[in-house]
């Protein structure tokens, strides 16, 4: 029988939503009994892009939104987090390593390294002023 | 998040409790920094026995308290970092600007 499942959340790019985020998408990949190492790489990941969506998408206003698609099918799980904030002109550099435009802000410019170091596949898709979304695929168990 | 302090000779002592994100590095980079001045510390010292997570907002805020206390001279440090924890400080490079020490003693005498 090959496991397949879905779900999605829609919560408000608050700050405090960030922890939400990452337990709420662990909760449901702890499904495949995943190992705690995938685990905490799939919310690293997660937190990642949400924090992103928060404080760049909608530079830290709190009345924007901010969804999550999960699925998974057998031991491949995508994620997508997605938000309708200022979106992104140049994606290539923004997914350059220690690339960030907040500057005084003391950011590391590490957050679409991490994605891509934790998770197989990482795609960025943006128009400026109508959004972001980041799809991430991780297959379970794989080195 | 929960944030303790000790002072030992002029090392501020950061014992850390909880998840480093966004949210929570914003508290911990206002109560740590208050602290630091308040007690005319040299180096600081972080305790990440406690820490159960960490993202690239912990790296910023490692790098933003190493931007401060060099300007006073001084050192910061990490000791009982996880396996998990040393992954994200690894790949960012971190270890150039903060040394990671296996025990607070080793820490404390190497700061002194
Ligand atoms: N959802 C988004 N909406 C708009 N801009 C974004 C979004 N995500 C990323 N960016 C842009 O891409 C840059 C790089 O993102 P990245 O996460 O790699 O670094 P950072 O967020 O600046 O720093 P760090 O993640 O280390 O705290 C950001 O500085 C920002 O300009
Ligand atoms: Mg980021």
């Amino acid at each position: 029988m090959p496991k397949k499942n879905s779900m999605q959340i829609q919560f408000s790019s608050n700050s405090s939503n960030e922890s939400f985020a990452r337990v709420a998408v662990a909760a449901f990949v702890s499904q495949l009994d995943p190992t705690m190492e995938d685990l905490y790489d799939i919310k690293m990941a997660v937190s990642e892009a949400v924090t992103n969506s928060i404080i760049h998408g909608y530079e830290n206003r709190e009345d924007g939104q901010i969804c999550i698609k999960c699925a998974y099918e057998d031991e491949l799980v995508s994620i997508e987090v997605i938000d309708k904030g200022k979106g992104i002109s140049d994606i290539e550099e923004a997914m350059t390593a220690l690339y960030t435009t907040s500057i005084d802000e003391e950011r590391a410019g590490l957050g679409f390294t991490v994605m891509q170091s934790m998770m197989d596949e990482v795609q960025v898709f943006s128009e400026v002023e109508n959004g972001t979304t980041v799809k991430m695929k991780k297959s379970l168990g794989v080195e | 998040m929960r944030i303790d302090f000790i002072m030992v000779n002029r090392t501020l002592v950061v014992i850390l409790e909880g998840e480093l994100d966004h949210h929570t590095c914003v508290e911990i980079r206002q109560t740590v920094d208050r602290e630091y001045q308040k007690k005319r510390a040299k180096n600081l010292l972080f305790d990440f026995a406690s820490i159960n997570f960490m993202d690239s907002s912990g790296i910023g805020m490692l790098m933003g308290r190493y931007r401060s206390v060099a300007i006073c001279g001084g050192e910061v440090g990490l000791f009982n970092v996880s396996p998990e924890a040393e992954r994200i400080l690894a790949m960012s490079g971190i270890h150039k600007l903060m040394r990671t020490y296996t025990s607070k003693e080793e820490a404390i005498q190497a700061l002194a």
